[in-house]
């Protein structure tokens, strides 16, 4: 195992975060606030509690889970898709480094990032409202595994895309839609019945649903399922990962 | 002693059905440098990625220090430095910090004062602060120069370094590039100046369409393909060549204002002093002489012309 190379991506993606402090920190720090203004105090003031849960502790694991994916995709892929860009990559691939340490400098860093995020909007949220975690290891299982997972999916996305536009396809037009669309702000138990079902087909629901489990122990389904999906998810990207470094897809053809 | 770096049959077709390598077959010497010359899209680059592990091989294989580079890519690549023909380097990063993370994938840990020699010997390290986006084209063909020796290999490849380098920053270049062959370093460079090459280099290949023309010698090949010329400036000029000098191997030239006369130094007899003599007695009154010794780039167009 070449731990040096593996050490040297890894703090390499993390000095970016350090000079981009402003759009990394900062920015998640500002929305996530908006949000609590806006649907905390604004409208939440008007919604009932939520199965015994006030409504802004509530939408905390659901902007927890919002920010984390669309951040663990964003820093997976353009970790990857940046030096494909610049064309710097040649150096990756010409040293002695297999795929898979590849796979851990940059997922792990995007992965570290994510969790340092959403480390931080926790602790803006305890900021507007109380919050207990009912079961810490199983918050830590989820908010681990969907940081990796998500950074994986992000990193296969950077390897796909051929320019910018693909790269922002996912992040922007089909994360978003699942994000909103899978409980973050609201219990699929207020949605009519159609929706509930068709909401069902959502695997972000599971995530969120699981993640609010080890913080309230309310969840739109059983919190087995949502670990199910989350592995299930998990295995999906390291397939498909196995896969294009058998093949070199995008990266060495 | 086993070459450092073997290829073997090696072919490669692209995704997009462009084949680039057509079962090429290469021994380099540990030690040498060997230039590889070719006009644009002869499949250089695609061998030298092969090698180094960016692109893979459709067919055929290639070891170096005698280790296959599909198999035991961590020793090959370790021993392997790759100076890319595009000046890609981070645009926000410092000097000093891409060098050092070269090194640092490469499998070697930190050692600031190697790469305090590398930025030294390369004139950047008044520049080990700055951003690369600060740094001019010269310079960054520098940095990424510096990158390739941070974690001292074995074998350096060079494609095309000295594009776009003014004079001074080339000499320099080959000076370094001196300095690492005299320490047992092996170069393998690629380069359009093929006056750089028949400067530094010790044996030519010269590829094209995807195929090996030639491997030889410099000094074999200059000496076997390269010719000499005998160019004959005339008072008055010519119509065409007098019967008289029929029997040597002239053509004329310049509104009939110059003949030329193509000789073999390697023969016994030139036909010089017989030519001369001939002119003299045809009458024919000389401005000037002089002789020209073809270059190695008159060979290389010789060579690719003829392989087309």
């Amino acid at each position: 195992m070449n731990i040096e190379a593996v050490k040297s991506i890894y703090f390499f993606e993390m000095a970016r975060t350090r000079r981009t402090l402003l759009q990394s920190v900062v920015s998640p720090v500002i929305s996530t606030s908006l949000y609590f203004i806006v649907f905390g105090a604004a409208i939440g003031a008007r919604i009932q509690e939520i199965n015994g849960v006030s409504y802004g502790a509530f939408i905390t694991p659901g902007l927890m889970m919002l920010t984390l994916l669309t951040q663990c995709i964003a820093n997976g892929s353009f970790g990857i898709y940046f030096p494909k860009f610049t064309g710097t990559v040649y150096e990756v691939l010409s040293s002695p480094i297999s795929m898979m340490e590849i796979v851990l400098g940059y997922v792990g860093a995007a992965a570290t990032k994510g969790l340092m995020i959403g480390t931080i909007i926790l602790v803006t949220a305890s900021l507007f409202v109380d919050l207990s975690i009912a079961h810490p290891f199983v918050m830590l299982f989820f908010f681990v595994l969907t940081a990796i997972t998500f950074s994986l999916f992000g990193f296969i996305i950077g390897i796909w895309a051929k320019d910018f536009e693909q790269l922002n396809l996912i992040p922007m037009l089909v994360v978003p839609p699942l994000v909103f669309l899978g409980g973050s702000f609201y219990s699929i138990d207020m949605l009519p019945p159609f929706w509930r079902t068709v909401s069902h087909f959502n695997p972000v629901l599971y995530l969120i649903s699981g993640f609010r489990w080890s913080f309230f122990e309310i969840s739109d389904v059983n919190p087995v399922a949502s670990a199910v999906i989350i592995l299930v998810f998990l295995t999906v990207c390291m397939s498909v990962l196995t896969w294009i470094f058998h093949t070199g897809y995008r990266l060495r053809n | 002693m086993a070459p450092i770096v073997s290829v073997s049959n090696l072919s490669k077709t692209y995704a997009s059905g462009f084949t680039a390598l057509k079962g090429v077959s290469l021994d380099i010497e540990q030690g040498e440098i060997l230039a590889l010359l070719g006009p644009n899209g002869a499949g250089k680059t695609t061998m030298i990625s092969i090698i180094c592990g960016i692109v893979n091989a459709s067919g055929g294989e290639v070891t170096v220090g005698g280790h296959d580079v599909v198999r035991d890519f961590r020793q090959t690549r370790a021993m392997i430095g790759l100076v890319p023909q595009e000046l890609t380097t981070d645009a926000f990063e410092t000097v000093w910090n891409t060098v050092s993370f070269s090194r640092g994938l490469h499998g070697k840990k930190p050692d600031p004062a190697h790469i305090e020699k590398v930025l030294k010997d390369l004139s950047l390290w008044d520049k080990k602060d700055n951003m690369l986006r600060e740094l001019s084209g010269g310079m960054k063909r520098r940095v990424l120069i510096a990158k390739a020796l941070s974690h001292e290999p074995r074998v350096l490849f060079l494609d095309e370094p000295t594009a776009g380098v003014d004079v001074t920053l080339r000499k320099s270049m080959w000076d370094v590039v001196r300095e690492l062959r005299a320490s047992g370093v092996t170069i393998i460079l690629t380069t359009h100046y093929i006056e750089e090459a028949e400067e530094i280099a010790d044996r030519i290949a010269v590829i094209n369409g995807g195929e090996i023309l030639l491997v030889e010698e410099k000094a074999a090949l200059m000496t076997k393909l390269g010719r000499k010329q005998l160019r004959v400036d005339l008072a008055q000029p010519l119509d065409r060549v007098p019967e008289i000098l029929s029997s040597y191997d002239l053509t004329l030239e310049g509104d009939g204002q110059c003949l030329i006369f193509d000789y073999d130094t390697s023969a016994g007899r030139t036909g010089i002093t017989a030519l001369l003599a001939a002119l003299a007695e045809a009458g024919i009154r000389l401005k000037d002489i002089s002789t020209r010794q073809s270059s190695l780039e008159d060979i290389f167009v010789e060579i690719v012309e003829a392989g087309r």
